[in-house]
């Protein structure tokens, strides 16, 4: 067509343009990378970070700083603690955060309890999302692309799964913990088991939302094999709002951690402080020494707060309508 | 681009091909792909059935390009993926015949199907963003189809990849192979998807409105690419488009479909020259011309495609129509085969041919 000719000029250009516009590294940018830059220009993903990045480093390396052993009963031993008599003291320049009702240094207790509660955060996170990214992901890739049958796994996984979400739950962990009796395996199950529907939900939603998508249809179109589309096409494009759970399922695991050990049904191992049981126990002595049940309630809550802020701030940052 | 050649040549070769495509008659053999009385009906659960394509029949012969032309909603891009098999099973009846070398597509199961497509018959979609997938680097998609149906290692795959890529006229092939989707201006993108098309030199392409997301320039180079892909590998092109410009540059037969049914077909040249479906004549007039006086208005086609008759109770196009006759209402217009200049066209009332030149189609 005549009209074309002028089209060879401008393609030129047009190349030009496109060679100077590309990077100078010459390494693809990965959307990941690019949410990475986009969570570090977003002041709350930095204060959740920061908060963080402290909560991991006081349990990683903390428990070697103490200035006291989290169960030596040294304010007993001094006379100083008499609970029966109404005596627990405050702080004091010794011992920052006072003593407990057994006479054991608050702040070593604190600190070393950090690194419990943190285990069992994580711990109940990734068995709560591994399960639930295999349960949801076998019924999101059967439901987008495994026909009449597909279909029909896909509705009973999801009744089990809906079964799971009906009971609340807290009372579903404190069945569990029940069941299995009190040790610290127990606690991360039962904790695990509760984000377990949420993440099966979240990941079949998303890969059937994403198996309309239409590069699917055009990886389908290439004679692309269901497995491969998957595994390949679907499931990495799923991720984004699992990663995002995650990070908020970390802050309710923390807390229902505490809640399981405030009930009793925690880690019985009297020798690891964990925050959830220290709350537990200063409930006795709230009138004596409010602080006790202060300290770790406030440790509960700015480490669930700086998970949550993290969280929010990378479903911002991999939102896809938010992609540049 | 190696491949780019001249306009004046590409013109010649178009014009040789279509006079190739005048003598298939003589050819032997079936064609390539026939399509048969294809019908395509949608039935949601709670609302009434849609007939989205009604009756297509259309061949493609080895190396031809054919076009199926109209507008929004007139079934193009549900026959293309009812010929794919890509539509979905559920609340979609496909009936009629879709034979591709011999096999009827239409009733081949899924493992077959899937093992033909990107093979033996590829696709090119209309927005080439959204069909590429945006957390995997193009050159592992590209990769795909080579590992999938060429059985390639994953070392051959990739140089095989960057010698795709080249081939399409991607400059630095190696980088962009790297690269996610959106770091890719819109006519990479289609480049990148035509690459995947053509990795298997399939012996048929279809190509789905694959310029109308792309700004014009890169339309025309696209365009220019697909063509010269075409012509050089021998596959057969069905071009799916509602632009007559793409129609006159590229295709050697054109099919006119309206409301489902194909109404007019015909070699490009005559087809342009003297159209005799009303609505053929339609599409040309509302084409904007340099030759026309500034100023001239278009001609549009009055109404919309939603003003149609169903088939059954006649012309579908009868509504819009300025050569209505009484003959047009009651019963569906049939098939009516013209030997000179050859073509068929479902018209009761066509549209009496001019004496035409070659000078008045270009």
């Amino acid at each position: 067509m005549s009209v074309l000719s002028p089209g060879r000029k401008v393609e030129k250009l047009d190349r030009l343009a496109e060679l100077a516009a590309a990077s100078a590294d010459g390494r693809g940018v990965s959307l990941w990378r690019e949410a990475a830059r986009r969570l570090r220009r977003n002041p709350s993903a930095i204060a959740g970070a920061v908060i963080l990045g402290i909560f991991v480093l006081i349990a990683a390396i903390g428990p070697f700083f103490v200035p006291y052993g989290p169960t030596e009963t040294i304010g007993v031993a001094n006379g100083e603690v008499r609970p029966a008599a109404g005596i627990i003291p405050g702080p004091s320049a010794e011992h920052w955060l006072g003593y407990d009702h057994l006479g054991r240094d608050e702040f070593s207790r604190m600190v070393v309890g950090a690194r419990q509660t943190l285990l069992v955060g994580v711990v109940a996170t990734l068995i709560g999302m591994t399960v639930g990214c295999l349960i949801g992901g076998i019924a999101g890739a059967a439901h987008g692309l495994g026909g009449r049958w597909g279909r029909r796994v896909d509705t009973v996984l999801m009744r089990i799964v809906d079964m799971m979400l009906a009971l609340p739950s807290l009372l579903l962990a404190i069945s569990i913990a029940a069941l299995l009796g009190p040790s610290l395996a127990t606690v991360m199950i039962a904790v695990g088991a509760i984000a377990v529907p949420i993440f099966a939900r979240l990941l079949r939603g998303s890969m059937i939302a994403q198996a309309n998508a239409e590069y699917v249809l055009a990886a389908t179109a290439l004679g692309v094999r269901k497995r491969r589309i998957a595994l390949g096409h679907i499931l990495p494009n799923s991720l984004a709002p699992v990663l995002v759970q995650m990070t908020l399922t970390l802050a309710t695991a923390i807390i229902e951690a505490a809640a399981l050990s405030f009930l009793g049904l925690g880690n019985p191992d009297p020798s690891t402080p964990e925050w959830g049981k220290m709350l537990s126990d200063a409930q006795r002595y709230l009138e004596i020494s409010p602080g006790l049940a202060i300290y770790p309630a406030i440790a509960i809550i700015i480490t669930a707060f700086g998970f949550t802020l993290l969280g929010e701030a990378m479903r911002e940052a991999l939102d896809p309508k938010l992609r540049a | 681009m190696s491949l780019s050649t001249s306009d004046s040549a590409t013109w010649v070769g178009a014009t040789s091909a279509g006079a190739r495509g005048a003598n298939r008659g003589s050819r032997s053999g079936a064609p390539l792909l026939e399509v048969t009385d294809l019908s395509v009906t949608f039935t949601p659960r709670e609302a009434p059935a849609v007939a989205a394509v009604d009756g297509v029949s259309f061949t493609v012969d080895e190396g031809e390009v054919v076009g199926l032309v109209g507008e929004s909603g007139c079934g193009k891009s549900v026959t293309s993926l009812a010929i794919m098999g890509l539509l979905p099973r559920r609340g979609v009846q496909v009936g009629g015949r879709a034979v591709f070398a011999g096999q009827d597509l239409l009733t081949l199961g899924d493992a077959a199907l899937r093992d033909i497509r990107g093979r033996e018959i590829a696709m090119i979609f209309q927005d080439p963003l959204s069909s590429l997938n945006p957390v995997v680097p193009i050159g592992v998609q590209v990769a795909e189809v080579l590992v999938r149906h060429r059985k390639l290692d994953r070392a051959q795959a990739r140089r095989e990849s960057a010698e795709l890529l080249e081939r399409v006229g991607i400059p630095d092939p190696q980088r962009r192979l790297r690269e996610y989707p959106h770091q890719l201006s819109g006519g990479m993108r289609q480049r990148a998807l035509i690459a995947m098309a053509v990795a298997c030199q399939p012996r048929l392409l279809i190509a789905d409105e694959p310029t109308t997301a792309l700004d014009v320039t890169i339309q025309a180079q696209t365009l220019d690419l697909l063509k010269d892909l075409v012509r050089s590998s021998g596959t057969a092109l069905i071009m799916i488009t509602h632009d007559l410009g793409v129609v006159a540059g590229m295709c050697d037969t054109v099919n006119v479909l309206y409301a489902g049914r194909v109404v007019e077909t015909a070699e490009r040249v005559p087809l342009f020259a003297n159209p005799y479906h009303p609505y053929t004549v339609g599409l040309l007039g509302s084409i904007p011309r340099l030759d026309r006086a500034r100023g001239d208005r278009l001609t549009p086609i009055p109404g919309s495609v939603r003003d149609q008759l169903p088939w059954p109770e006649g012309c579908a196009f009868a509504p819009r129509c300025d050569r209505r006759t009484d003959a047009c209402i009651g019963r569906p217009p049939q098939l009516t085969r013209v030997v000179v200049p050859p073509r068929t066209h479902r018209c009761v009332n066509p549209v009496v041919p001019a004496p035409a030149t070659l000078e008045e189609v270009s």
